[in-house]
């Protein structure tokens, strides 16, 4: 539902007359692009992301935002609300105690949304792997795009993940999520 | 320093020699052993007393000794501002036997006890408001107690069908692994596993090859 497979030329003869055509809007001050290409574009350009910093990764992660890597110039602005965040980035470990607020916190953001799942804690429960109030890994309670390991990861371990999310988001392509 | 808390638990013992049961200095700090039963007057006598008015409750804890009868014991930290001083007050209790809350002596007893009650299952009387304070909604058992398992009974996930998160019984992919991580250079065993031939055939015939190097 809602997937556009790119038009892709069949022949010679029709990628001659794509060009052509493009040539032509182009001379009158047109630009043509696939629509998903597009939206994928524009999703990437505006990340926002909601700071769910539980543990030490949470500081790694305002790292992230500061002026040595910053963040806010791929477009992936820290947003303390649910409601216009678009990734959620779980930085820490997942308590048992935390996971259904967690889930809900996730459940009131809006489609499409993404989870970034930060460190070894919320990768699989990392050192508190075998704890008795530690849920082993935060992929149990909601689902996860993108793994950054570390513990905790650099910032520049997390400008990676985020830059890996953006390349999912423009590979996957689709309108509706 | 030890002089000064020498000189200070004397004093204790003189004035509450009944409600005082031992005292110890270690480590440059003064212990003062106690009963349950005896223990709010004590920490009254220790907050309002001039020579002592150890007016800040730093930490109320437990310790778990599972061999013991009384297996619990529970410990106030106290810190004289005043005299810059500070103090540890023990007393031993089990699951069973109450122990009187600090509440009405020092107002930030109330949490403290009930971190202790938490993860202990040490039982304050007269407490205002004992609840669990750290651990999970609904958790069963007490996490520090030493026979309780490290992973606990219950792990949680999200139902996709009952949209909610569910508690499961505790299932491990892999059993938890204690590695040693001993130093060979410290503490262990002389003999590397696998070379014990070496120190065998070293050890009987020392004569011949001592000269090899």
């Amino acid at each position: 539902m809602g997937v556009i497979t790119p038009a892709k030329p069949n022949t010679v003869a029709e990628a001659a007359l794509s060009r052509a055509l493009n040539d032509e809007l182009a001379d009158k001050g047109f630009v043509v692009a696939q629509l998903d290409k597009l939206v994928t574009w524009a999703r990437t350009g505006s990340m926002w992301g909601l700071t769910f910093g539980l543990a030490c990764c949470g500081v790694e992660m305002i790292h992230c935002w500061m002026s040595r890597y910053d963040l806010d110039r791929f477009g992936f602005a820290p947003m303390p609300s649910p409601r216009a965040a678009d990734v959620m980035i779980v930085a820490g470990t997942l308590t048992n105690k935390m996971a259904p607020a967690l889930r809900k916190v996730y459940d009131q953001m809006a489609e499409p949304r993404y989870v970034i799942s930060m460190g070894s804690c919320a990768n699989g429960g990392g050192y508190y792997h075998y704890s008795y109030s530690v849920v082993r890994g935060c992929d149990r309670i909601v689902p996860v795009d993108v793994y950054v390991p570390g513990c905790p990861p650099t910032a520049e371990a997390l400008l990676y993940g985020v830059l890996q999310l953006q390349k999912k988001v423009r590979r996957t392509g689709t309108l509706v999520r | 320093m030890s002089e000064a808390l020498k000189e200070l638990g004397d004093h204790i013992v003189q004035a509450q020699a009944d409600v005082v049961s031992k005292t110890e200095i270690r480590l440059g700090e003064l212990m003062l052993g106690t009963s349950p039963d005896k223990v709010t007057a004590l920490l009254t006598y220790l907050r309002d007393d001039p020579k002592c008015l150890f007016t800040q409750l730093i930490d109320i804890c437990g310790v778990d000794w599972p061999e013991r009868e009384k297996r619990f014991d529970v410990v106030y930290n106290l810190l004289s501002v005043k005299n810059n001083q500070r103090i540890r007050v023990k007393l031993m209790t089990d699951e069973t036997t109450p122990v009187p809350s600090a509440a009405s002596v020092y107002s930030s007893a109330g949490w403290f006890e009930r971190e202790t009650y938490d993860l202990y299952g040490v039982w304050f009387s007269d407490h205002p408001d004992l609840r669990r304070i750290l651990t999970d909604y609904g958790f069963e058992g007490h996490p520090l107690r030493k026979d309780f398992p490290l992973t606990g009974f219950v792990e949680l996930r999200w139902d996709d069908v009952q949209k909610r998160v569910v508690y499961e019984p505790v299932k491990l992919a892999q059993e938890f692994r204690r590695f040693d991580f001993l130093s060979p250079w410290e503490g262990a065993p002389k003999v590397l596993p696998g070379d014990e031939k070496a120190q065998e055939t070293a050890a009987a015939p020392a004569a011949a090859p001592a000269k090899a190097n």
